[in-house]
């Protein structure tokens, strides 16, 4: 089925999805702390409105409250205790650039292309018509993951890590109309516990090293062992 | 059930009164009662399950895999507890920490050992993600609780390189999911592990294929499989002893028992395919990578605790290459290897924890002559080595033996590689152990207080282990056996 | 009458290629208008660019003594390759004689060949400023060329074909279909538009200070009717681009067959979407600074960037099983 024939609603679906891969990658290049944030929210309120889509284009009913609570979760609270966080540790106006913009970005291509390959096998079995976006799903995870290991800040790493939990979330929406409830509950809340714990780890983090360069963590290796 | 629900729920009962509770002293003896509430309901679990088979409801369910898993952990957190009440209160003295730490450390404690319980008993592979997770979450500040640079940056690495590979497993589990969506009619069941096992052949191989490969490098980043296993050297270490002993001796069972679930579902897919050991196959390289590297590493550490860290890291590639060996034989012994490895290491690590109260450092180069100084710590830290490198007639040899022999039927060349292992790593504790048993101790080093039950407690279960398995555990093991690996071995 | 039929098509097209000529400086003149009422003044009249262009064809075209005869010539090379570029791109109709001529490679050669005689033409008195008005216009055209041809590429692959006239018969045909690909590859010809024509953010068209500019600091020694041509071509380069992106993406209303009622219609529509691109346009300019030029490869690489994610979103998102 190409993509003219599909209903207009999908469409729209696939859309979001791509401009949620392309918020992803306005994630992975941001500068600017409290811009990165705001690229977060943008992108967890696409994902919720693509859980709302899948909802009413025939999905399990509970996607509404999934939809829900990611938006409440992923789009107000989150960024709301991040920007807290980056206020009260004076980062406002922090810029921290990629070091190698151009490898980066080619290495997150790179990856798009990858996690493309990797869904193949999936996208042949025939489901709904949301299988599409798997691939899109994994590859904001594996950007996000991208993410962590290339922004050696603490504040840029909580949000790849909360990228990571956005595309399993839209794994699970596109693939299997989204986990049991139970499930999905327990997953929130794991990430809303993480996220307290990694405000209590900013304080902790610029007590002993003065600053949130994750860099800087580089007292434990194997090679310091030789010289104490 | 009442059974699995009071060995579950107690602890994080436990948790939320220790949150409230002020006094650092009450709060050290209501750990300890909340530990030993637990242990006594999970032996009632198990004379349970002896009896009746299986019991399952309740997104519950306890068979005769995890049943022995339930009430090791729960033994381990009674005598870790045990041992953790005058540790940390000495810790609190020489103000390493305050009290609202030692507040956060014994609800922490409890809270972990709930979530550990939680992912042993639960049917649901959602509910296994979201209990690792809470493991990680849980200990995350108990690593960093001394607070010094060190610590956190241990801690930072452990809850980065965790929470990463955390999420892939839940990636592997949606993939999962997905799969079982196709074969059964009720989206509900979808991620009961009982019944997605029942219907394995139907489960797509390709996908479950994939799935495997997300869910053995996320939860092996919790075993601490090579390359993921960055973070478990300085977690380990960094965090008070205690943890060490509870996260070394538990919360890596714990993954590994994640992954063989999942294992079984995966061969049980792919079971028709040109490729029916490719999960086997994965288990053993990692283990075997992990086994080497994690030998060699040992040579070089400075620090007590990083080096059986890393001999932890070791044992995990071992038994998670056993399980990937499959067969009777090599399941049974991996499976005596997780009971007994737990046993040995805590206990280790609680008298290391002594030793390094006695020395006033974890640098091996500065602590010497602990036989002289205090001979219970000396030769508690002497025997626990002996039994972790596989001498006889402990428990560690007989399940390395088990796991040799079936080596050398199945895959004979591996058998060089396991040896030489065995050797490079014995080599490099000893080497280690040898001066600080046996050398000259310091100049006004003295004994300390230090209650030793745990720690013998612990050997001479391994040393019993060895020389003679009880029936009723062997009848378990077995049971175990035959549900993971398909034949009995007894 | 049957002459008149088969000369119909013909005389179309070049009315068309008059029309673009026409319409260049009122886009000119309308966005000069929009921005000034946004800043709150009055503005030039809408008529002032036609006044420009004639008072400066009756002046004298004085030439240094240092140029060459590439610098006589190169107004006319750039204004004609510029017109005939413009000439293909389908404006009020899309079954003209011309669209056979109007694919997208063409037109970027095309482009490029305009480009590179202005760029020597910058160079060729030998001035500082000429010379660097042409390398920053090398630059920039270097990296918004691979954006360009990669989105063009995006949209071939939905209309398996680079020619303009079947890539608008084909959204014509699809009706209304939401596509990521178009979404992103739009995104990329924006910027890519943007670039090439030299508005803010990217240069300044308006601006008197030499050092920032671009494509003002090559033609900085032209006068009189070699003034005007360079001027008029980079008119109607502007509605070029205008043209492209408002039929493309947004094709409905233009003008199917050659009746009557069908090319009035196509004419009052196209007129509407370049007024409504050209409001967009002006509030973009008004809103936004110019950038520092070392900045501009990063607006670049944006546009690639969108670009390859319209082609990636393409094969993953809308290849049906």
């Amino acid at each position: 089925m190409t993509l003219a024939e599909l209903p207009l609603l999908q469409q729209l679906l696939l859309v979001l999805a791509a401009l949620v891969l392309f918020t992803s990658f306005v994630l992975l290049e941001q500068a600017r702390l409290v811009s990165a944030i705001h690229a977060f929210a943008w992108q967890g309120a696409l994902i919720a409105a693509i859980t709302v889509i899948v909802a009413t284009g025939g999905g399990a009913k509970h996607l509404y409250f999934s939809a829900l609570l990611t938006f409440m979760l992923k789009v107000l609270l989150i960024p709301w205790m991040l920007h807290r966080q980056v206020q009260r540790l004076d980062l406002e106006r922090h810029t921290q650039a990629l070091r190698r913009p151009a490898l980066v970005i080619m290495a997150a291509v790179a990856l798009v292309v990858f996690s493309y390959w990797l869904a193949l096998p999936m996208v042949a079995q025939e489901l709904t018509f949301t299988r599409n976006i798997v691939a899109v799903s994994l590859a904001i995870v594996l950007i996000g993951l991208l993410m962590m290991v290339f922004r050696p800040q603490a504040v840029l790493q909580v949000l790849g890590f909360m990228s990571m939990e956005n595309g399993l979330f839209l794994a699970a929406v596109s693939t299997t109309q989204g986990m049991p409830l139970l499930v999905e509950l327990g997953v929130a809340f794991d990430v809303l516990v993480a996220m307290v714990l990694f405000g209590v780890f900013f304080l902790q983090i610029r007590d002993s090293i003065e600053s949130l360069d994750v860099d800087r963590l580089n007292r434990l290796t194997e090679t310091v062992e030789n010289e104490r | 059930m009442t059974a699995v629900l009071l060995t579950v729920f107690a602890p994080l009962a436990g948790a939320l009164v220790l949150a409230l509770l002020r006094s650092s002293y009450w709060a050290g003896w209501l750990n300890v009662a909340v530990a030993g509430l637990s242990l006594t309901a999970s032996a009632w679990l198990a004379r349970l399950v002896a009896l009746d088979g299986e019991i399952a409801g309740l997104s519950f369910r306890v068979d005769a895999f995890n049943v022995y898993l339930v009430v090791l952990t729960a033994f381990v957190g009674l005598t870790t507890s045990i041992f953790s009440r005058p540790y940390m209160a000495h810790v609190r003295e020489t103000q390493r920490t305050g009290a609202g730490g030692l507040r956060v450390y014994h609800a922490m404690y409890q809270a972990f050992m709930f979530t550990m319980l939680l992912a042993l008993t639960t049917d649901n592979l959602g509910v296994l993600w979201v209990a690792v997770e809470g493991a990680t979450l849980s200990t995350v500040l108990l690593v960093s609780l001394y607070r010094t640079p060190e610590a956190v940056e241990a801690a930072w690495k452990y809850f980065i390189l965790c929470g990463v590979g955390i999420a892939l497993a839940l990636f592997g589990t949606v993939l999962t999911y997905f799969a079982a969506l196709h074969v059964l009619d009720d989206p509900e069941a979808g991620l009961t592990w009982s019944v997605l096992y029942g219907h394995a052949s139907d489960l797509e191989p390709a996908v479950m294929g994939i799935a495997f490969v997300f869910l053995l490098v996320g939860y092996g980043t919790k075993i601490g499989l090579v390359p993921m296993h960055q973070w478990l050297p300085d977690a380990h270490s960094e965090g008070p002893t205690p943890m060490s002993a509870v996260l070394s001796g538990l919360l890596l069972n714990v993954a590994l028992y994640a992954v063989i679930r999942f294992k079984m579902l995966t061969d049980g897919s792919l079971a028709a395919t040109t490729t029916p050991q490719l999960a086997g196959y994965m288990l053993m390289a990692f283990g075997m990578l992990s086994f080497l590297v994690a030998g060699l590493f040992l040579h070089r550490q400075r620090d007590v605790k990083r080096m059986f860290s890393y001999s932890s890291i070791e044992h995990m590639g071992l038994m998670t290459f056993a399980f990937g060996l499959g067969g009777p034989l090599a399941t049974f012994g991996a499976l005596l290897h997780m009971l007994v490895h737990s046993l040995t290491k805590s206990a280790i690590f609680v008298t290391v924890g002594h030793a390094t109260h006695i020395a006033g450092t974890q640098d091996i180069d500065h602590i010497r002559g602990l036989i002289r100084t205090q001979p219970a710590v000396g030769w508690s830290l002497l025997i626990g080595v002996v039994a972790i490198a596989g001498f006889p007639p402990f428990g560690v040899f007989t399940s390395e033996f088990l796991l040799l022999t079936a080596t050398m039927d199945a895959q004979p060349w591996f058998t060089i590689a396991l040896l030489s292992g065995l050797a490079v790593a014995f080599a490099g504790l000893f080497r280690h152990l040898q001066p600080m048993v046996f050398g000259a101790a310091p100049e006004g080093q003295g004994p300390v207080t230090a209650n030793m039950l745990p720690v013998m407690t612990h050997l001479a279960l391994v040393l019993w282990l060895g020389l003679a398995i009880p029936p009723f555990l062997a009848r378990w093991l077995d049971r175990a056996t035959e549900l993971i690996a398909g034949g009995h071995l007894l | 009458m049957d002459y008149l039929l088969t000369f119909l098509p013909w005389l179309l097209a070049a009315v068309q290629a008059l029309l673009y000529l026409a319409l260049a400086p009122l886009l000119a003149g309308w966005l000069r208008r929009i921005k000034a009422r946004l800043q709150n003044r009055r503005g030039p009249s809408l008529w002032q660019p036609y006044r420009d262009l004639y008072k400066l064809f009756g002046k004298e075209a004085r030439v240094a003594t240092t140029a060459s005869p590439l610098f006589r010539a190169a107004p006319y090379i750039v204004f004609v390759a510029t017109w005939l570029a413009a000439a293909t791109v389908p404006l009020i109709a899309v079954d003209l004689p011309t669209a056979m001529v109007a694919d997208i490679i063409v037109l970027a050669g095309l482009l490029a060949l305009a480009r590179f005689f202005l760029a020597l033409a910058g160079m060729d008195i030998g001035t500082a400023f000429g010379g660097m008005g042409a390398s920053r216009e090398m630059l920039v055209s270097a990296l918004a060329e691979p954006a360009m041809l990669m989105a063009v590429f995006t949209l071939a692959m939905t209309a398996h074909s680079t020619n303009l006239a079947s890539m608008i018969d084909a959204q014509l045909a699809a009706g209304l279909v939401l596509r990521p690909s178009f979404l992103f590859a739009l995104g990329a010809l924006v910027l890519v538009a943007i670039a090439e024509t030299g508005r803010i953010p990217v240069d300044n068209p308006a601006t008197h200070l030499e050092l920032t500019m671009i494509h003002e600091a090559m033609i900085l020694e032209y006068s009189g009717r070699h003034l005007a041509l360079m001027e008029w071509a980079a008119q109607i380069k502007l509605v070029l681009y205008g043209a492209l992106i408002a039929n493309v993406f947004f094709p409905w209303g233009i003008a199917q067959s050659t009746a009557p009622t069908a090319l009035a219609t196509g004419a009052l529509v196209i007129l509407l979407k370049l007024l409504a691109l050209g409001v967009a346009l002006a509030i973009s300019e008004t809103v936004l600074a110019k950038m520092r030029f070392f900045r501009a490869p990063a607006l670049l690489n944006l546009a690639l960037l969108l670009a390859l994610l319209g082609l990636l979103g393409h094969v993953i998102l809308e290849v049906g099983s």
